[in-house]
């Protein structure tokens, strides 16, 4: 009997709201801690110096000119795509259908410039192309939403489904538009003319994309912090009964977000081909479309604080190219590192937001107990 | 925004941390040492590919035998990232920039046309004669010789598993595991089987493709899918090792590509065909030093030693196979027997409808006579040259990269399917 009324030797209880410089001295904590594991793999593993290791991370994402451009191409790629997912994970609709979205929208763009390149001006192609890659991507994100408002049926699925119907519809192209034939290649879409491309501003080729992709975060900031779409999202993703209750119509605000989400989707898909890649493969999106989930969790929807995870990753994978570079490491271990990383941030989130209780400790007990009935979690 | 705060901090941290190991650390990048001419290549795979590593042990040796400092860059993709890695190769004192994949070649030609004192090779690549840049090159192999040696092997095992009453004259079916349904795959399937025929006249061969450079799981697939189909010799033209694993868990013989595979398939490896690059980077890295004045459109032979059969597994390869490819090879090099002499196959399919061999015309037996091939590149594909002349095709003589692309009979494509997911 005595046994079994024995406290566990460790226990989790629910914290209060914490301090947040406490919260703050937590996460410092664990980035020191991610260093020191990340130095520690780095050493076993392959043996070379990890202060070096860590130094050729940066150099390769920060060390010449050209690589700051290059980080900046990738971070707002990465950004557009979390800021899209943003608003439909925060109202807790799970939108994996991000790759598909930007895929449509890359195909529809990459399809004006091929069918359109030579017969009318660049600029029309251009706006026809951006209307066209914004709608088709919204109507990507919007028939699961539309299902999923009429008739609840599952949206993990039904977008995930999205996605492979894109990709299909784009090899379908590929093989239509290859060059040469059998070769499953496009190649660069009208390279002498340059229809349909994004002008550069001055002699910088990814700045409009940047620029771009600064101003929609920051309409998204302002879209989900202040305005009352903003709050509509918030209630839902916290309670649809609520919702109801005040008098949100919940089926018009899951379609309309759904709509945004996928519409900003097709919208880096078009930046993508016009802007940049000037191509269409059906690796375009590049696991971006999950990739911006994970960034806008971590950044707790907060478009602002996206800018930096997806600098984050975007240093760690260009990091990763160097380091497979200059110490002929292979490119996954800057996923290894990446991923150490990773873990610690989302760790640190555990340790905020729970206390671990060693047996014994009675004031422990006492504060768990005033936590009341719901805080503890045995 | 508290959130937001944390994380700048935190990051800001990480690089203040980062930028202090460095300074202490020091010896860190060899970017930037000094201003030694260095040399650079672009892989689209890492040495996890075959196809990659063969390019990537090519250019090492040939760099370390020049006594020149090199980058390389794997894990390229096909598309705006060439074009990144590529500058940032010239950015770090690159003479010369070398890419793997037929795919890289737009983005080297946009390179090219920017950084004009630098030179650029697109190896696979087909555009370079008709592109009139002084600085974009393109460079192959005769391949499709390795390739009808190695089907030389493939003939001799199937013959003496005929002889030794293991299969009949009927099931000596081959299976080939393509990666896509171009000229380069189509002109190395070709050569492997009428190198097989030339040794077992009833041979037949089907062939699946992949629809992907690389794609383990596919190749295997692939693989297995032949051999359920009755092939009882496998041999590929895709980069990962499994179509030879696949044969190895089978038990069935395998005619490798790219290199030597005896290690994992010590039962059923024959013999594999390659390129060997280090010829040519050699050659293009002493004419880089030299202004940039080396061929636009190189091909490499059997005779600059670009072309080479890796060792034979004696284990499983037929009795004299060595002194028959001995015997083939010098014929190949005398000129006694070329590899796409028209007596040896005949063609019956000309379909408008599905473009099969549109632009071929042959005699009454079925056998070739004029080949229009699309030679010179451009958006319609057209055929431009013609390449059967005096009882042969004439591959990779107008062109380094192959434009054989003939559907002939006796192979049998089973899909031309194209799996879009990696």
């Amino acid at each position: 009997m005595s046994k079994a009324n024995r406290e566990p030797l460790i226990h989790i209880t629910k914290r209060k709201e914490m301090d947040w410089k406490q919260a703050w001295i937590i996460r410092v904590i664990s980035i020191v801690c991610a260093l020191i594991v990340c130095a520690l793999v780095t050493m076993v593993m392959t043996g070379q110096d990890p202060l070096s290791i860590f130094g050729a991370i940066l150099e390769g994402a920060f060390g010449t000119e050209r690589k700051l451009w290059i980080l900046g191409k990738e971070t707002a790629v990465l950004l557009c795509v979390s800021v899209a997912m943003a608003p439909a994970f925060r109202m807790k609709f799970w939108n994996l259908g991000g790759e598909g979205q930007m895929l449509i929208g890359a195909w529809l763009t990459a399809a004006c410039m091929i069918y359109l390149g030579g017969k009318v001006p660049s600029v029309v192609i251009i706006l026809i192309s951006l209307i066209g890659a914004i709608a088709i991507g919204a109507v990507w994100a919007g028939i699961p939403a539309f299902f999923k408002a009429k008739w609840n049926t599952n949206e993990v699925l039904f977008t995930l489904m999205m996605n492979y119907v894109a990709i299909q519809l784009v090899a379908y192209y590929i093989i239509i538009w290859e060059n040469p034939k059998g070769s499953f290649n496009v190649g660069i879409i009208n390279q002498s003319t340059r229809d349909g491309w994004l002008p550069y501003i001055g002699s910088f080729q990814y700045l409009l994309n940047i620029l771009v992709v600064a101003a929609v975060t920051v309409l998204m900031y302002v879209y989900l912090q202040y305005s009352k779409h903003g709050y509509e999202i918030a209630v839902v993703g916290e309670s649809q009964s609520t919702a109801r209750y005040v008098g949100i119509k919940v089926d018009r605000v899951i379609i309309r977000t759904l709509l945004v989400s996928g519409g900003i989707c097709g919208l880096c898909g078009f930046l993508m081909v016009a802007g940049t890649d000037h191509t269409i493969t059906t690796t375009l999106a590049g696991g971006r479309g999950f990739l911006g989930i994970l960034v806008a969790w971590l950044a707790q929807f907060n478009s602002l604080a996206m800018v930096l995870v997806s600098l984050l990753l975007c240093v760690m994978s260009r990091g990763a190219g160097e380091i497979s570079t200059d110490y002929g490491l292979n490119q996954s271990f800057g996923d290894i590192l990446t991923g150490i990383i990773l873990f610690f941030i989302i760790g640190s989130e555990f340790f905020i937001n729970y206390r671990i209780n060693v047996r014994g400790s009675d004031k422990v007990i006492k504060e768990a107990k005033s936590a009341g009935p719901e805080g503890g979690l045995h | 925004m508290k959130k937001v705060i944390v994380l700048i901090l935190s990051l800001a941290m990480m690089f203040a941390c980062g930028a202090l190991l460095t300074s202490c650390g020091g010896s860190g990048g060899e970017g930037e040492s000094g201003q030694a001419m260095q040399v650079g290549l672009v892989c689209l795979h890492d040495e996890n590919s075959g196809y990659d590593l063969n390019f990537i042990n090519g250019f090492k040796e040939a760099c370390e035998e020049e006594g020149i400092e090199y980058q390389i860059k794997t894990n390229i993709p096909e598309g705006q990232e060439c074009y990144d890695a590529a500058a940032e190769l010239v950015d770090s004192g690159c003479g010369i920039v070398f890419s793997d994949s037929y795919g890289h070649q737009p983005y080297m030609i946009q390179a090219a046309t920017d950084f004009p004192d630098v030179q650029f090779v697109s190896c696979t690549g087909d555009r370079a004669k008709t592109e009139g840049l002084d600085n974009f090159h393109n460079a192959f192999a005769t391949i499709y010789e390795g390739r009808y040696l190695a089907g030389v092997a493939a003939g001799m095992k199937l013959n003496e598993m005929i002889d030794e009453g293991k299969i009949t004259k009927d099931q000596a079916k081959m299976g080939y595991v393509g990666a896509l349904t171009y000229a380069e795959v189509i002109s190395g399937y070709t050569s492997f089987y009428l190198g097989a025929k030339s040794i077992c006249p009833d041979v037949t061969m089907e062939v699946t493709f992949t629809g992907s450079w690389l794609n383990e799981t596919a190749e295997k697939e692939a693989a297995n899918k032949l051999i359920d189909n009755g092939c009882v010799l496998i041999s590929q033209h895709a980069d990962s090792m499994g179509a030879p694993t696949a044969c190895e868990k089978a038990g069935v013989p395998d005619v490798s590509y790219n290199g030597s595979t005896i290690d994992a398939c010590p039962n059923t490896y024959i013999i594999s065909s390659r390129i060997n690059w280090t010829p040519y980077y050699k050659y293009a890295i002493e004419g880089m030093m030299n202004e940039g004045s080396f061929d636009t459109d190189w091909t490499g032979t059997r005779e600059t030693e670009s072309v080479l059969l890796t060792e034979i597994n004696d284990k499983v390869a037929a009795k004299g196979t060595q002194e028959k490819i001995d015997e083939v090879a010098a014929k190949l090099d005398s000129g006694e027997i070329k590899v796409f002499d028209t007596s040896t196959f005949t063609v019956s399919t000309i379909d408008e409808k599905t473009f099969t061999n549109l632009g071929a015309k042959t005699d009454a037996d079925g056998h070739l006579t004029s080949y229009m091939a699309d030679v010179e590149y451009d958006e319609k594909f057209t055929g431009d040259t013609e390449a059967v002349k005096d009882g042969y095709f004439h591959e990779s003589e107008f062109r380094s990269a192959p434009y054989f692309n003939v559907q002939i009979d006796g192979i049998k494509l089973l899909d031309t399917k194209f799996e879009a997911i990696d």
